[in-house]
């Protein structure tokens, strides 16, 4: 390798890197931009700045349900999630069996099937089954949504754990249960705090699926996708919603951090990689 | 060599392990002594791990029966067991400090009054890592990581300890530097100490008694110095270093002794191996080569065959040479050390070689 190669060459390429990210985050910044005016209308040029639509916020009833409805949900849906993730993570980077890799796939599947038809075929399933739509029916969504993302945080945790480190633990004396809570469980802990921030943010944020599943009670995407009806509610949807994007990057971020952490542990273990 | 009488520590008897129609251990049967340093030799899928991990209590036999310390095995799980392990990948508490490590079994007998501290310092004092231990396993050199697992195991007070394939991770001059360690560690602490190996060095530098397996069977179980000087077939001498085989006619054959007829080395009388079986009239006689000396000038041994250098490769302290004998079909190789000018030897010198009848050893093909 050169040592011009290290350096990303001037000119062009800098300038097209710069668009990309000006594409990407640019329509993101206009939200707390305009969270922060007080006009009530999201126009150029800014008029002042205000705090009064976040002040609004708790003191709107319908919005107060709808942020509790989200936590119950975000909350369900990413401990059922998780537990269902571990088991099949650890199924599939500890043994070796036919059909492991077509296993995987389906899992990962609903991770690029369009979430409108996952969203019309669960509601034809629930109203089959004869459940009624309510806030158990999101979370058996979210579920689905969520399973591959924790399979993604899970399996890159658990990939490359030693397992001679289990029977290390056995060897020293220590029983079965023992060596889960001893070693397993802090070895993994990382993956699974990860795997649950993520299914949190991913469930907070689900829109679509909550829109068809849910009965009379909104979550907060649905509660937002109301008010946008009423121009003069938009400040508050402004604020809000740049409450749900702070929350969700810190979410994504601190979870992303125990992940690296929890795939170093295992990975960079044993003499062998010394 | 007169055998000492000494206690057996492990009892292995006809023990099989099968997966499905393949046999990883076939019949073994082994007895290791209480204070030795056994090691289990062969080359990869012959067993041996499989064995060792079947005295920890990682896996089970098929049939047949272990026991350590005068205590049948089966049924008894490895946390129970009186043996402890230093695993291949050393297998180090990643979110442990080197004592936590070490303290790791200590902590469920919950020692009174400092007794654990002290059992770590100590442990760690016997390898050597006296003030490490408050680091990470991230922190430590492979050679220090080995030295924790080994620690971890000691602490325990273990009856027998098992070592698969401790040095293989390490580089060749760690790796004799530990040869060394662990020998004396061993000898420090008496405990018994069964390894696992694939390389024959370090088995015959470190071992008390070898057992040479291939395919699942132990092939031979003896002394280093026996396994390499009468190796019991061809498969083990090969496995033990350069040897060269030299066909034979079997003149007679009595209780403890054989005379053949070769061609090389005209009419030679050895010691019948136990194991020998009479294949027709031939036999297999093997010489080491370095049991091959080179008669300079005028030189002469009472016995010696001539021959033409065809090949030479230097290696530094000692130099090869492939030397033709007439009427051996296969050259034979002549480890000389470089004191005495071995490697100005041009090729196609004729030459005469010294021997010792008593290197001749007969073994079944």
């Amino acid at each position: 390798m050169t040592a011009r190669s290290r350096f990303l060459p001037g000119g062009w390429l800098s300038a097209y890197a710069f668009l990309y990210i000006v594409f990407l985050y640019l329509p993101v910044i206009f939200l707390p931009i305009f969270s922060i005016n007080t006009a009530p209308t999201p126009k150029f040029p800014l008029t002042g700045f205000t705090l009064q639509w976040y002040e609004d916020l708790p003191r709107t009833p319908a919005l107060l349900d709808a942020a509790w409805n989200s936590l119950i949900v975000g909350v369900s849906a990413s401990v059922l999630a998780t537990v269902l993730g571990i088991l099949a993570a650890r199924s599939i980077t500890r043994y070796r069996y036919p059909g492991r890799r077509a296993i995987n796939g389906l899992i990962m599947a609903p991770l690029v099937l369009p979430e409108v038809i996952v969203a019309i075929s669960m509601l034809l399933v629930m109203l089959q089954l004869g459940l009624s739509l309510s806030l158990f029916t999101v979370v058996l969504g979210h579920v689905l949504v969520c399973i591959p993302y924790s399979m993604t945080v899970l399996t890159s945790g658990f990939e490359g754990f030693d397992r001679s480190l289990e029977e290390a633990s056995a060897d020293l004396g220590e029983s079965a249960f023992g060596t889960f809570r001893r070693v397993t469980l802090p070895m993994v802990a990382p993956a699974i705090i990860s795997s649950l921030l993520v299914c949190f943010t991913i469930s907070l944020d689900e829109f679509i699926i909550a829109f068809f599943l849910t009965g009379t009670e909104a979550t907060l995407p649905i509660y937002i996708w109301g008010q946008l009806r009423f121009a003069s509610k938009l400040p508050g949807v402004l604020a809000l919603g740049t409450l749900l994007l702070v929350a969700s990057f810190l979410l994504m971020t601190i979870a992303e951090i125990l992940r690296r952490r929890a795939a170093r542990r295992t990975q960079n273990e044993g003499g062998l990689y010394a | 060599m007169p055998e000492q009488p000494q206690r057996s520590m492990i009892e292995i008897k006809n023990v099989t392990r099968s997966y499905g129609a393949f046999k990883a251990l076939d019949d073994a049967s082994l007895t290791i002594r209480e204070g030795e340093f056994f090691s289990l030799l062969g080359p990869s899928g012959c067993g041996k791990t499989t064995l060792l991990r079947m005295i920890a209590g990682f896996d089970n036999p098929t049939s047949g029966s272990i026991a350590v310390g005068g205590q049948p095995m089966e049924g008894i799980p490895a946390n129970r067991r009186p043996t402890n392990m230093v695993f291949q990948s050393y297998a180090i508490f990643p979110h442990l400090n080197v004592e936590q490590n070490v303290a790791y079994g200590l902590k469920r007998l919950k020692l009174q009054g400092g007794e654990e501290k002290r059992r770590v310092e100590e442990a760690l004092a016997q390898v050597s890592l006296t003030g490490l231990g408050k680091r990470l396993a991230t922190e430590l050199s492979g050679g220090q990581r080995q030295r924790v697992a080994l620690a971890r195991a000691l602490v325990m007070r273990p009856k027998v300890l098992l070592l698969d394939e401790p040095l293989s991770a390490l580089d060749k001059k760690l790796r004799e530097q530990m040869q060394v360690e662990l020998r004396r560690l061993q000898q420090a602490v008496g405990i018994t100490f069964v390894l696992v190996t694939h390389d024959q060095y370090e088995a015959l530098a470190m071992s008390d008694r070898i057992a040479v397996m291939f395919g699942g069977k132990i092939a031979q179980v003896a002394s280093p110095k026996e396994i390499y000087q009468r190796p019991v077939n061809r498969q083990v001498a090969d496995f033990l270093g350069g040897m060269n085989f030299v066909k034979a006619e079997i003149v007679e054959e009595s209780g403890a002794s054989l005379v053949v007829d070769t061609l090389g080395f005209g009419r030679i009388k050895t010691d019948k191996p136990k194991a020998f079986v009479r294949n027709g009239g031939g036999a297999t006689l093997g010489i080491r080569p370095e049991r091959l000396r080179v008669l300079w000038d005028n030189a002469t041994a009472k016995f010696e065959v001539a021959g033409k250098v065809v090949e030479r490769h230097y290696f530094g302290e000692i130099t090869h040479l492939i030397v033709e004998i007439p009427g051996l079909e296969k050259p034979l190789s002549v480890t000389e050390t470089n004191d005495f000018g071995a490697d100005d030897i041009p090729v196609g010198t004729s030459i005469r070689l010294a021997y010792d009848p008593e290197a001749l050893v007969a073994m079944a093909d």
